[in-house]
């Protein structure tokens, strides 16, 4: 990774002034990394700070850097904006059904596409891709008309029964990564008896722990995060999901700005996301490469 | 087969079928509560000679799609270089660069809210440096350079995928390059670009169809305004469907959209045979 390679035999003056060149480009990586990082870590102590705020420090100019006194009473008052104590259960049974279910199922169809062949599998296989480039916004009409008929609008049924399909997203990732485990070790416990089902809990499950972790971790923010379906199927306010719900923090056309409860709830959102990163993060680095190199 | 099923039938039944039933709802007038009526290309020719807000979303997300992709492709590859340099404390610059895009969503967007004030940390950074910050979320001219500034802290994905391709080019090359006397500048140039047109090619597919879906942005930040400067074609879907609930109307929009991403998508695969350099295909 040397940047520039002094010639064999070059004079000491020359090397000296290689040497001095190629510190100040480390001193300028370490700099630019360091002013980076600070610049694209800022906001999250902005978020923080801003959470503790009075509503009436945000219209200072500037706001003070440390508020005082701290408004903790955000997180108190935040708390009677509406039924957060359900839409955070509601996020939760949602993301807790797709880690599980969603993974589980994706895997077992992942398999299915890897072990398995059968008349059309590989056109099968391709619908599945497409399917990934689809964008969910060319069916949600009609998926909530079938919904209406269903009578399933305003209930967390549209956003966990289609979690028994798995996604095809995940099942494209497992599926690569199943291909890479040797086809002679399901053999041999075939011979030995057991059953494609058994194969699959027993040699590929365990084998292929970090593709499946990257798709539950994947699977958990994604689900935590996700706005778009949620906000157009769920109505009710003690049926909603979090970040559908924190909509009702936003000012109403002659309601006052809301911005320090914004701030406090936008904290609550955020920190199981975080937590999670912390607890997984040489997952996620592993699975975004893992579908950066073989996408 | 029977591994295969459960995907098969959930395909089935919520994409395939909704998928066939938008198409042909694009050419029905339908109100949701009544029975769809087929009025043939109606819908159609009535977004492109008589929706002033549908051209304008088409152009508002043209113009996101122009600056953001190849914005945050630039910035990303860049943070990525320097994280492969051997830096001491890389995992604690790659979590800073890489955490805010994990925490996208709305709590993101009350955030940029925040930060988007007159007198928010944006414009308190640009006081630091002499320059008055304009009002970014109430003026017109604005408020689109502020969702796109705002997409440019999401770098961490793309960095991500760069950083992983980079540390996949074999030193070797570097060192031939070195024999033939070739310099930090053409070794970047003839070395490190060809190898990593794969990871560019994927990131700028990936990008642009992100960029056509565009949403909780849009609607919470701005909410399209001000007078629809930061309309994006979703939220004029939605708009159209979920609050006038035009269903035929709004799935004709879906359509565009969808054959929007397709063409996109088909040129850039297109031009790949040109461009992108697949080490293992010279090999066969």
């Amino acid at each position: 990774m040397s940047a520039v390679t002094a010639p064999v035999g070059g004079t000491t003056i020359r090397s000296r002034r290689v040497r001095s060149i190629r510190g100040l480009v480390r001193l300028l990586t370490y700099a630019l990394l360091a002013g980076g990082s600070i610049v694209y870590a800022i906001p999250f102590f902005w978020m923080v700070r801003a959470s503790v705020m009075s509503i009436g420090m945000f219209f200072e100019d500037p706001p003070p850097l440390i508020p005082n006194p701290p408004a903790f009473e955000n997180y108190v008052e935040v708390w009677n904006v509406g039924p957060v104590h359900w839409w955070i259960a509601n996020s939760v049974i949602v993301s807790f059904l797709g880690v599980t279910i969603g993974t589980l199922v994706s895997a077992l169809v992942a398999f299915g596409f890897a072990r398995t062949s059968f008349p059309g599998s590989r056109v099968l296989f391709l619908l599945v891709i497409s399917t990934m480039m689809l964008p969910q916004h060319v069916t949600i009409i009609p998926q909530v008309i079938l919904f209406r008929e269903l009578n399933w609008l305003d209930s967390l049924l549209p956003l966990t029964v289609p979690l028994l399909g798995g996604a095809p997203f995940y099942i494209f990732i497992l599926r690569q990564f199943f291909m890479t485990i040797p086809t002679e070790l399901d053999e041999a416990a075939s011979i030995d008896g057991a059953s494609r089902l058994r194969v699959f809990w027993t040699i590929i499950v365990p084998l292929s722990k970090p593709a499946t972790a990257t798709v539950a971790v994947f699977s958990f923010i994604n689900h935590w995060n996700d706005f778009f379906f949620p906000f157009i199927v769920l109505q009710s306010a003690d049926r909603l999901t979090l970040s559908v719900g924190m909509r009702w923090l936003q000012a109403g056309q002659y309601e006052a700005q809301k911005l320090h409860l914004q701030m406090a709830i936008a904290v609550v959102a955020v920190a199981p996301i975080v937590v999670a990163f912390f607890l997984a993060q040489k997952h996620f680095i592993r699975g975004i490469a893992l579908t950066g190199i073989k996408g | 087969m029977l591994f295969v099923a459960p995907w098969l039938i959930t395909f089935i039944w919520f994409t395939l079928g909704p998928f066939i039933a938008s198409f042909y709802l694009s050419f029905t007038s339908y109100r949701f509560h009544d029975f769809p009526t087929w009025i043939g290309f109606e819908n159609y020719t009535r977004l492109f000679t008589d929706d002033a807000k549908f051209v304008r979303s088409v152009l508002n997300t043209l113009y996101y799609t122009a600056v953001h992709v190849p914005g945050i492709m630039l910035l990303a590859f860049f943070v990525a270089l320097l994280l492969n340099q051997k830096v001491r404390g890389q995992p604690i610059f790659r979590t800073a660069f890489y955490l805010p895009s994990v925490t996208a969503g709305v709590a993101t967007a009350f955030l940029w809210i925040v930060l988007l004030q007159p007198n928010g940390l944006i414009n308190q950074a640009l006081g630091l440096v002499g320059i008055e910050g304009p009002r970014w979320l109430t003026s017109t001219a604005w408020a689109m350079p502020a969702l796109i500034l705002m997409s440019f802290w999401g770098l961490g994905t793309t960095m991500i995928i760069y950083l992983a391709a980079l540390q996949g080019i074999p030193q070797h090359l570097y060192e031939a390059a070195s024999v033939d006397g070739a310099g930090v500048v053409r070794k970047m140039w003839h070395v490190t670009v060809p190898m990593m047109t794969p990871a560019i090619f994927l990131t700028a597919v990936l990008q642009i169809i992100g960029s056509w879906q565009v949403f909780t942005q849009a609607l919470i930040v701005t909410n399209g305004g001000p007078r629809d400067s930061t309309l994006f074609i979703l939220l004029h879907l939605y708009r159209t469907g979920f609050e006038y609930f035009q269903m035929g109307y709004a799935s004709a929009i879906a359509w565009i959209l969808f054959v929007i991403i397709l063409i996109f998508t088909i040129i850039q695969f297109g031009f790949a045979r040109r461009w992108v350099y697949y080490e293992g295909a010279n090999e066969r």
